[in-house]
């Protein structure tokens, strides 16, 4: 038989791919069907924000940690508001913390719908898309409620909340709580025990538990693969620890293992809102009585002269935080998330630095999928739920 | 005339046909950047529904596609990506520029970012929010569809 | 774990390294470690029983121009079995910004290795891939620095660099050509 001459191939998947989740590039060197090797190029996203934050005031901030990864938008403000506070020394009322539990974990909920939309439609169910963000849509319509804006409410301030809840936040909230496990009943119909899906992603891109401690990979990817890590349970803020919720974990590591662990967190994340949305007055304090942080309200600006004072005085120059450095983490969708914020002293922040879980599960792509088929490179993607905004920032 | 061949016919001229089937199935491409991409993907899904306009077919090909919107800031490594892509897509095309960092840079001011894709390709509509609504973007196709429906062909 | 007991422990690991324990206000015990006990210290903060920091949780650089030593390195680590977590910095003057590269140490430290020598400009010796790793790779300057201009007037480039030479180019299309006869 002939000598048949072999060589590898080296393909560019990216920046524009229609199932890389944004501008991921990968460089890829294919042996016929299997991958040799992963470089993945990032920074094609790269806005500078944590420059731009350094301009800003404190407050002014949060709107732009919101577009650092867009999927968690309260998680992320939530982060940078508890860093902010730890060093300016505030404790939030009660009332605003269970708020800020209720908020963040709708915001789990709504990122992984996204993730399960997106990642069941690269593998071929498009009608699962069609149905998440049927069900998205309705949280987006309680972020609209509180703040008139769907993805980005900045309703998370330092201190509290930039307002009360309005009317009606109550039933909103508690009729998706109501309709949502029915159609988590209906996704998992779809896909749990689906030949395709299940020959698509078991057992495909899987990781060691020493391998995921090793690269810094936290969240579902990591407790698919047998981490037990969640930074509610290990380090609680906010007073998580009042709340009786469960971590899913499982041992195989696989993309399959990963949609378990995410759509079991679904389940514990409702769970968590029914608990927490009982303890919420409907009227109460939103944010802390410190006339330095916290505007007057409005009938108090237009009738008093100090309100009108402290009002100004708190738009136009800001407050200042005491030099020193914060990182408070908090669990968001992705994993173990904060702000590493740096203060000088002034109104303004000397440093901002995101934690990015999508960074580090991004930089182990290559382990999950070296050796592995070409077409499988797509669960793979999907399913550590990079977003690139979280990447480049 | 014989009653058989009383068919039902409309007379027009070329360009009028031409226009209508160009505005009324425009293929966008896959060009998701940033935050507005998630809005882009609520416009072509379940509450929205871009197919009531025509404009559902998102390729992952620019080779296939008539539209380009740009969701999303665009950096200056993405830059030459871009342009690439642009250049590929077939005559005619159009490009829909989403959103505040697409069309001005946004609020980040800095190093990183071009500041307008305009800068790079020629846009057609720009659609202003951050990210706009899915309502802002449809009327932005729509524009485009009156735009496109004045175009003479030669 | 209490931080005194951290910190007796981590120096009955390393002797004779300098550590200064600082004030803080969130549940990271700060310490303030020499450059040149930074590949000593990393490896008995993962392997030390009593220690375990087997996660790093975010390897940052803060700017402090015009204060000298101008940069710090900033370690965050997280002791899953203690349940404990500490921050490790490292003081950099602006003339010799340098320290040792972990990644061997900790695998996760490779790409935020990079991220900080992107944008702060600090080297990290003896690290395996020491490229840019978000801002284009011809990139001139280190944006994160306080003095390096927030905007810069720059018409934008579209179009990509040739990654090729011509000759490597030709050679590409003879081996091609060859291959096919």
């Amino acid at each position: 038989m002939p000598d048949i001459r072999t060589e590898t191939m080296t393909v560019n998947m990216g920046p524009q791919h229609p199932s890389t989740h944004g501008v991921l590039r990968l460089v890829l060197e294919l042996d016929g069907e299997t991958v040799r090797s992963v470089a993945p190029t990032i920074g094609y996203l790269h806005t500078g924000i944590e420059k731009t934050a350094e301009q800003k005031k404190w407050q002014q901030v949060i709107p732009l940690v919101e577009r650092m990864d867009y999927l968690s938008a309260q998680s992320n403000s939530m982060a940078f508001c508890l860093s902010v506070e730890k060093l300016l020394g505030l404790e939030v009322p009660e009332r605003v913390r269970w708020i800020r539990i209720l908020l963040a974990e709708l915001q789990r909920i709504n990122s992984h719908l996204v993730w399960l939309g997106t990642h069941g439609m690269e593998l071929g169910a498009v009608s699962v898309m069609l149905y998440c963000f049927r069900e998205r849509e309705l949280l987006l319509n309680i972020n609209e409620l509180i703040a008139g804006f769907r993805m980005f409410p900045s309703f998370m301030r330092v201190g509290g909340l930039r307002e009360d809840l309005p009317r009606g936040f109550h039933d909103a909230v508690r009729a998706f709580l109501d309709r949502f496990p029915q159609k988590l009943d209906e996704y998992e119909d779809l896909l749990t025990r689906n030949r395709i899906y299940i020959d698509r992603t078991r057992g495909v891109g899987r990781i060691s538990k020493e391998d995921a401690i090793a690269f810094s990979l936290v969240g579902p990817i990591a407790r698919a693969a047998g981490v037990d890590y969640d930074v509610r349970k290990v380090f609680p803020y906010l007073g998580y620890d009042a709340i009786d919720f469960a971590v899913p974990t499982r041992t195989e590591g696989d993309v399959y293992a990963r949609y378990l662990v995410r759509v079991a967190e679904m389940r514990e994340s409702l769970k968590i809102c029914r608990q927490v949305l009982e303890r919420i007055t409907p009227m109460g304090a939103w944010a802390v009585a410190d006339p330095r942080i916290t505007p007057p309200p409005k009938d108090r600006v237009y009738t008093e002269m100090e309100a009108l004072i402290q009002h100004f005085l708190i738009y136009s120059q800001g407050f200042t935080v005491p030099a020193g450095e914060a990182y408070v983490p908090v669990e968001g969708p992705r994993g173990e998330h904060g702000f590493s914020i740096t203060s000088d002293g002034t109104n303004r922040p000397w440093r901002v630095k995101s934690r990015a879980p999508s960074l580090l599960a991004c930089q182990a792509l290559a382990k999950m999928t070296v050796g592995g088929l070409i077409a499988d490179l797509i669960a793979v993607i999907g399913s550590v739920d990079v977003v690139m905004g979280d990447v480049d920032r | 005339m014989s009653p058989e061949l009383e068919i039902p016919v409309l007379t027009t001229s070329v360009e009028k046909m031409v226009q209508w089937a160009r505005r009324s199935s425009i293929w966008p491409v896959t060009f998701g950047l940033a935050c507005c991409a998630i809005e882009m993907m609520s416009m072509s899904c379940s509450r929205y529904d871009i197919a009531r306009f025509g404009a559902e077919v998102f390729r992952g090909s620019p080779r296939q596609s008539d539209l380009m919107i740009v969701a999303g800031r665009l950096s200056r490594k993405m830059a030459p990506a871009l342009r690439r892509i642009y250049d590929q897509m077939p005559e005619p095309k159009w490009v829909i520029s989403m959103g505040a960092c697409a069309s001005i840079g946004g609020v980040f001011d800095n190093y990183a970012l071009v500041q307008g894709v305009d800068q790079v390709v020629p846009v057609d509509v720009y659609v202003p929010g951050c990210p706009p609504r899915p309502e802002s973007l449809i009327y932005g196709i729509v524009q485009l569809q009156r735009k496109i429906a004045q175009q003479k062909l030669a | 774990m209490d931080p005194t007991a951290l910190i007796q422990a981590l120096q009955a690991a390393v002797p004779g390294a300098r550590l200064d324990r600082a004030p803080t206000v969130d549940l990271q015990t700060t310490l303030y470690a020499s450059r040149d006990d930074v590949p000593a210290l990393a490896r008995a903060l993962r392997d030390r029983p009593e220690l375990r920091f087997a996660f790093l949780a975010e390897l940052t650089a803060v700017d402090l121009y015009p204060r000298e030593p101008r940069f710090e390195v900033v370690y965050l680590l997280v002791s899953l079995e203690h349940r404990v977590r500490l921050r490790l910095k490292v003081a950099l003057h602006a003339g010799d910004a340098m320290v040792h590269t972990v990644s061997d140490v900790w695998p996760a430290a490779n790409w935020l290795e990079r991220e900080v020598w992107d944008l702060f400009g600090i080297v990290f010796d003896g690290h395996p891939d020491p490229r840019r790793l978000l801002m284009p790779e011809d990139w001139e300057g280190f944006p994160l620095r306080k003095d390096y201009p927030v905007q810069i007037r720059m018409t934008p480039r579209t179009t990509e660099a040739l990654q090729m030479t011509a000759e490597e180019f030709r050679a590409n299309v003879e081996k091609d050509r060859l291959s096919r006869r």
